[in-house]
């Protein structure tokens, strides 16, 4: 079977043009799904703390005054659309594309992580704005524990994206440096699916129980 | 070199479809959300149900976790992440609201 691709980690696999890269991969990658799976466990409690705490509005502002879905949606179609651009940077590093094609890969996650934050940023002023601050009530609390911490990660993801380009600049394509963008990209579609979480339980749930 | 070329259209076509199937759900709960108004738990139910498909969607095509054998070790780890996360959110949940209800707090 020559065209069955050597896959020995999850993950978007580096292969046989990169041997030495993928060698070092192999057991970090691992390792990596591990942690983002304790990460995952992370924002379970949250969640669990605030699907406890929807009823405990205190008499302050609710989903309904707050939530607003038009900019929700644009968040979710820039995510969903970073987590198509990273994997594409992926595979132009896998495939030795030129090296101007996986900086605008990259470049072009790292803009659609930004806006995400800033219309995420947005959303919060307006919130707060109406009242909707974290000591409001238990509701806000919880949603504030919640929500944000996505955007913390998000933002981490983007600090990663730029430290990166500065080593690929400096040390150029090093097999270090590409087992390195494999967890990246790892990170940032798990941000999707945490994400597809939120939108489904805060949002959603929210406005339905809420 | 050009079997290689050949998968990299392949792996492309990957997180294309991934790409094209989760745009589609997206829409859909969206759209659902803007015509059905989001107030009834079956309307919640079949958006909580397309939510989980684009989980799916996701993990299978961005995350290349499927039941190959050489990815069957993540995919045991997933799934008992995913035990361990159920656990803690339904106990969670099953706990307080209970309390809730206790201490005659609860909407009745």
């Amino acid at each position: 079977m020559k065209r069955a691709p050597t896959h020995s980690y999850p993950g978007l696999n580096l292969g046989r043009r990169h041997p030495g890269a993928d060698k070092a991969t192999e057991v970090v990658s691992f390792g990596f799904w591990v942690f983002l799976m304790s990460d995952l466990v992370y924002f379970g409690l949250m969640f669990a703390i605030y699907i406890t705490m929807i009823d405990a509005q205190a008499g302050g502002p609710g989903p309904h005054e707050l939530f607003d879905l038009t900019s929700i949606f644009a968040q979710t179609l820039i995510l969903l659309t970073s987590s198509l651009t990273v994997g594409l940077a992926m595979l132009a590093l896998k495939y030795n594309l030129p090296r101007s094609r996986i900086v605008m890969w990259f470049g072009i996650t790292l803009v659609l992580g930004l806006s995400f934050l800033v219309l995420e940023l947005r959303d919060f002023m307006a919130m707060a704005e109406k009242g909707g601050v974290p000591q409001r009530s238990g509701f806000l609390s919880a949603f504030y524990g919640l929500v944000p911490l996505h955007g913390l990660h998000v933002a981490a993801g983007c600090l990663w994206l730029v430290v990166l380009g500065i080593q690929l600049r400096v040390f150029g394509l090093t097999d270090v440096l590409m087992s390195r963008v494999v967890r990246l990209a790892l990170f940032w579609h798990f941000l999707d699916l945490i994400w597809i979480g939120i939108i489904t339980i805060v949002y959603f749930g929210g406005l339905t129980y809420g | 070199m050009d079997n290689l070329t050949e998968m990299h259209r392949r792996e492309r076509r990957r997180y294309v479809v991934g790409y094209g199937g989760s745009l589609v759900l997206t829409l859909i709960v969206f759209i659902i959300a803007y015509v059905f108004g989001i107030k009834t738990t079956g309307v919640y139910l079949t958006i909580g149900l397309l939510g989980l498909a684009q989980l799916i969607v996701q993990l299978v095509y961005f995350l290349h976790i499927d039941r190959r054998r050489s990815s069957r070790e993540d995919l045991d780890l997933v799934l008992f992440s995913t035990l361990v996360l159920l656990i803690i959110i339904v106990g969670t949940v099953w706990i307080m609201g209970n309390l809730s209800m206790r201490m005659h707090t609860y909407p009745m």
